[in-house]
């Protein structure tokens, strides 16, 4: 029986999305940005940019540069703060059918406590990120997503706030990111999303400068794909609660890598930039593969990994 | 805004180094005002990744995107090699464009090197009231021909760091006189350039107390103000420090910027 209408909605715990294909934090604004180029309305969800208690005015320029297959960035969090986010842009989002993800992070337990609260009741808030790769002020500087005890904690006073579910995204910055995964979903974490972007660095060779003013910054785009997808194969295999795979989504047959993996839903990031319409455009291929391939559910695909020894 | 891939009609040098390309951009063209830009894709592969941004340099029978661009770096010089009839992701118009000047005031338009593209757009929608041009070149084998533009040389002055053309120094100097021969309140300055120009021109404006507009430029990633990358500082000490070259500009009025820090 030939299929006509694949089914590509995916579950993560107590999120469903209509199709697997979500947007990643600070790549997509608030949304509003793109609504004019396509319909929102057509992808699984969009992840807003990091949302602080207090607006943040960001690190001086320059804050991006180009490297090979990717880009640096040090954007340092730029946002407008809880209060203008609720007032101004939970309105707009609320009018969506798209499952909208808030991106939080903070530099103190209690600033991730006061954005988990400040987004109680908002329905436009579909589930909240945790964003643990932040410097915690309180232990000296250190980040919080390197730590997996202080990963756990963050993780649990979320959710003692939270009326939504919980996703923590962790940053590949770790020496064995199996371990911080294992502390997130031991705390109660509904779904873990990676990963972050890895730091990195590059200088003018002329002036002898760095090319970031912030001296170094995340490394995005196809650069870092492989290792994403080792990291979320990682994860895959040691938690049992769903994750999200992100880095270097590029097209459809990028987001199959990590579908086939285990990942139950993809992020888009610097391919929003490249072409807006790239997370639609995976939508429609998705589905066109699907039909060609006789796949009646995404799911099917999802954790299909033929790994060795192979018979 | 229009997100659209656009064949190329014409791929033509025009100066030393610096080319002039005609997209077939009916949409883009209709919806474009003076000092907006398009973010173009250089090609399809991962390298280079990302869109570029070009101010517009013009249009041309109200359905060619006037591009003008100089080869700097991998991606204009792989601009250079396309072809007539090869096609470019177009994404725009995009960003805040220059206010047309009030009845009674003469427009000045000073341009450092390939910081003429928007100044060029804004000339063709100025012809009425006769606007000056200022165009300030390394050397006289840049020099842009306005005739691809429509536009003649008629209130054209020149000024080449080498003294191969016009006056022998910095465009700021023909500024500084034109401002001193002009009313002050007559006067309303457009300018493009690099940034220890433009600096100048903010220098001599504000004290001249002459209104002036600036085209900003900046690294940027998206051009629609999501990635937070073109950011500037602000002159007055506001709640947001920073603008975004890309949503608040790319024109800036000559004050609103901190120049220290440019």
């Amino acid at each position: 029986m030939s299929i006509t209408k694949p089914d590509l909605s995916v579950t993560l715990g107590p999120l469903k999305l209509k199709n697997p294909l979500m947007t990643s934090s600070g790549t997509f604004g608030y949304g509003q940005e793109y609504s004019e180029l396509f319909d929102l309305n057509l992808l699984g969800g969009i992840v807003v940019k990091g949302l602080s208690v207090n607006p943040k005015t960001g690190n001086p320029p320059p804050r991006i540069v180009e490297t090979s297959c990717g880009m640096l960035n040090a954007i340092g969090l730029a946002n407008i703060g809880l209060k203008a986010f609720v007032e101004k842009i939970a309105p707009w989002l609320a009018e969506l059918t798209t499952k909208v993800v808030v991106n939080i992070y903070g530099h103190t337990i209690d600033d991730y406590r006061a954005v988990a609260e400040g987004l109680k009741g908002i329905d436009a808030v579909s589930a909240l990120e945790v964003n643990i790769s932040c410097p915690n002020v309180e232990c000296g500087g250190m980040v919080f997503g390197t730590d997996p005890a202080i990963a756990a904690q963050v993780t649990k006073e979320v959710l003692k706030k939270a009326d939504k579910p919980v996703i923590v995204k962790l940053s590949p910055n770790v020496t064995d990111i199996r371990e911080m995964a294992k502390a997130v979903e031991g705390a109660g974490a509904h779904v873990i999303s990676l990963i972050n972007a890895p730091t990195g660095m590059a200088v003018d060779i002329r002036t002898r400068r760095p090319k970031l003013a912030n001296v170094s910054g995340g490394l995005t785009g196809p650069a870092i794909r492989p290792i994403a997808l080792h990291m979320v194969h990682q994860v895959v295999r040691t938690v049992k609660i769903p994750v999200i795979g992100i880095g270097g989504i590029m097209n459809y047959q990028d987001a199959l890598e990590f579908l086939i993996v285990g990942a139950r839903a993809v992020q888009v990031g610097t391919a929003n930039f490249v072409n807006p319409r790239t997370a639609l455009n995976i939508v429609e291929d998705l589905e066109r593969y699907c039909i060609e391939n006789g796949i009646a559910s995404i799911n099917d695909i999802i954790g299909t990994l033929d790994l060795p020894p192979w018979k | 805004m229009i997100d659209k891939n656009t064949e190329i009609a014409f791929n033509t040098q025009v100066a030393a180094d610096t080319y002039v390309m005609g997209l077939k951009a009916p949409e883009v063209v209709a919806a474009a005002s003076p000092g907006q830009f398009v973010m173009i894709r250089v090609g399809s592969a991962l390298e280079p990744l990302l869109r570029r941004p070009f101010s517009i340099g013009g249009t041309l029978q109200g359905e060619l995107l006037l591009i003008l661009y100089k080869v700097i770096g991998r991606g204009t010089a792989l601009m250079a090699k396309a072809e007539k009839g090869d096609h470019m992701a177009v994404l725009g118009p995009l960003g805040r464009g220059f206010s047309q000047p009030r009845p009674g005031k003469r427009p000045i338009l000073a341009a450092g090197g390939i910081g003429i593209a928007p100044l060029i757009f804004l000339a063709q929608t100025l012809t009425a009231s006769k606007p000056l041009f200022l165009a300030g070149y390394r050397q006289a084998a840049e020099k842009v021909p306005f005739d691809t533009f429509g536009l003649t040389d008629e209130n054209l002055l020149v000024a080449t760091d080498d003294g191969s053309l016009g006056h022998h120094g910095f465009i700021t100097d023909l500024l500084e006189t034109q401002i001193d021969q002009t009313e002050k309140t007559s006067a309303i300055v457009y300018a493009c350039g690099p940034a220890p120009m433009l600096k100048k021109v903010a220098a001599l404006t504000i004290s001249s107390q002459t209104p002036c507009q600036m085209s900003l430029e900046a690294n940027m990633a998206c051009g629609l103000g999501a990635c937070q990358g073109c950011a500037v500082k602000s002159s007055t000490p506001d709640r947001l420090t920073y603008y975004l070259v890309c949503k608040d500009g790319p024109i800036f009025p000559a004050r609103a910027i901190d120049w220290e820090t440019l």
